[in-house]
């Protein structure tokens, strides 16, 4: 930088001058006394209590006075590899979580293609609002929301009655779960997608129409690729979203609709067992680990 | 360079989109006036009432209050932390900068169970008992990163030319600071604070984990909910908190031309 150009400054007066001199001289003292509070929050509260769950994960409670044991063993693990209902658990809980990152990066991307590459400024502002809005719209409210669409009397059916088709009793079922995930994340999934449309050069677009490719084959071949990590950038929010979630699963989901979550959280609730609950919650950890090597080997994370 | 057809295919796209976006929302303020306490499809009738008798619920006001007060003090400390941090990686230059970033971005990456679980481990392993407090600790961490990613990118932005040329004229530290800094970056530390703010106000994942016996807004939210209790007061209240949420981001959005409260990476 142009910094080490302009050499010591010579201020006038004043008690703070030295220490304002020092700092100028010695960067890097300044970043650290600026760093030290941030990290220092960081690593005694966050990455002691990221490695204390690891540890808690090989730990047991007892069974009669429900107090942490802290011996070392695997007992979590083994009771997770045996019993086959968690097998159901995490396979039902990724398999919905990719399903609804498919849905939303087909759902976002015409839509984010019009907002980068047909829409006038105007409209592209106003669309990038009309996003923003139900991004930061109270996600309770909205998975509420839907609970009211979505009950037996509510606006689905009666749209569904006012044109003569039959009622969907889709309420309290995994086709709920995935309509529902599908609309919260949907905004998560359109502004990385918008925000690599845009960057796309339209050089590069008009090259390829020059050199005779179709508009499809120009959107395969060029569009496409360049706008795969933005795509990809998305799909890290809605796929560790949904992951992580338990609240959805409760409110919406009905009997065959448990999810990773909600085996943690009824753990720290009644049956107050943290280390198993520690446990199953190092599968996501685990999972959204390798989805984030994938993510960035598809140069997800120069979008980010 | 879009073809007639594929536009009108593009633009019909938007629309439905725009409409699936926004009906579950504006179903929720119109579900807020309805006259009968059976939540159905249409409403029979519109009316105020549900407004006074949720003012008046005890309930609400108490974790109304408690949801100011986590949001307020939380904000404050991410807004010292997250400053503190864009202003030290802004002037680093050395290999754990990259890491450092990581770092801060993680409590947003991560699914927020495992933030949650966590910190219960945490405070279950010191012995710390529930309380404001470790809520307002859970909701710092994870405001502390929508401050520093806005300071940041304002403060990469802003050309330095302008600090350099106050040292020459001999102003010191703090009056550079004063003059010239802080003019420059303050729309971008309210922004910062506004969505930070918004994003404690309506978290409920984490809160569920950190909090005792107390209830946050949301947290009464999802009790009502899941018992199926007190519907019409929820539609008010849940109508209130998107407002509450809306308006700080509206804020952010008009100072910082929009990219700034994308809560995605959304530009560069």
């Amino acid at each position: 930088m142009a910094v080490k150009a302009v050499g010591r400054p010579r201020p006038k007066g004043g008690g703070a001058v030295p220490f304002a001199a020092v700092f100028w001289r010695l960067p890097w003292l300044r970043s650290l006394l600026l760093l030290t509070p941030p990290l220092a929050w960081f690593v005694v509260i966050y990455f002691a209590s990221l490695v204390l769950l690891l540890v808690t994960a090989f730990w047991t409670t007892d069974p009669f006075t429900t107090q942490i044991v802290q011996v070392w063993n695997t007992t979590n693990f083994e009771r997770i590899l045996n019993e086959p209902v968690y097998h159901d658990i995490v396979g039902r809980t990724v398999l919905l979580a990719a399903l609804v990152t498919l849905t939303d990066a087909v759902l976002a991307f015409p839509f984010a293609y019009y907002m980068a590459r047909v829409a006038s400024r105007r409209v592209q502002t106003l669309l990038f609002a009309a996003v923003l809005l139900p991004l930061w719209a109270s996600y309770l409210a909205r998975v509420y929301a839907w609970i009211l669409i979505l009950n037996h009397s509510g606006l689905l059916n009666w749209s569904l009655q006012s044109i003569g088709l039959p009622p969907a009793n889709i309420g309290y079922t995994n086709v709920a779960m995935w309509v529902v995930f599908s609309y919260i994340w949907l905004p998560f999934m359109i502004i990385p997608t918008y925000a690599a449309l845009e960057r796309v050069p339209e050089s590069l677009v008009e090259a390829s129409a020059d050199l005779g490719a179709r508009r499809w084959r120009t959107i395969r071949d060029i569009v496409l690729p360049l706008a795969l990590p933005g795509v990809v950038a998305g799909s890290i929010f809605t796929f560790s979203l949904t992951l992580g979630d338990y609240i959805t699963p409760l409110l919406v989901g009905g009997a065959g609709s448990t999810f990773i979550g909600n085996v943690v959280f009824s753990n720290i609730g009644i049956a107050n067992n943290i280390p198993f609950a520690a446990a199953l919650s190092t599968i996501p950890v685990a999972i959204m680990a390798v989805y984030l090597f994938i993510a960035q080997r598809l140069g997800a994370f120069e979008a980010l | 360079m879009e073809g007639l057809w594929t536009r009108w295919l593009l633009r019909t796209w938007v629309v439905l989109i725009l409409l699936f976006l926004f009906i579950p929302i504006l179903l929720i303020f119109l579900y807020a006036f309805n006259t009968s306490n059976i939540q159905s499809w249409p409403i029979p009738g519109l009316t105020l009432k549900w407004f006074s008798s949720t003012f008046d619920d005890a309930d609400v006001r108490t974790s109304l209050g408690l949801s100011l007060q986590v949001g307020l003090i939380a904000t404050a400390l991410a807004l010292v932390l997250g400053s503190f941090a864009a202003f030290a990686i802004h002037r680093m230059t050395w290999f754990g900068r990259e890491v450092v970033s990581l770092m801060f971005i993680l409590p947003l990456a991560l699914p927020g169970i495992i933030t949650g679980i966590s910190l219960k481990a945490f405070f279950s392993f010191d012995g710390v008992p529930l309380s404001l407090l470790t809520i307002v600790v859970g909701h710092t961490t994870f405001c502390i990163v929508v401050v520093y990613n806005n300071v940041l990118a304002r403060l990469r932005r802003t050309q330095g030319s302008l600090i350099e040329a106050a040292m020459d004229l001999g102003a010191n530290g703090f009056q550079v600071f004063r003059d010239i800094t802080l003019p420059l970056i303050s729309t971008s530390v309210v922004a910062g604070a506004m969505l930070a703010f918004a994003l404690s106000f309506d978290e409920v994942i984490v809160t569920t984990f950190t909090a005792g016996a107390q209830n946050t807004l949301p947290l009464w939210i999802f009790g009502a909910i899941r018992l199926g209790q007190r519907l019409p007061e929820v539609n008010v209240v849940v109508s209130f908190v998107i407002l509450v949420t809306i308006i700080p981001v509206v804020i952010a959005a008009r100072l910082t031309g929009g990219g700034g409260a994308a809560r995605v990476p959304a530009a560069r």
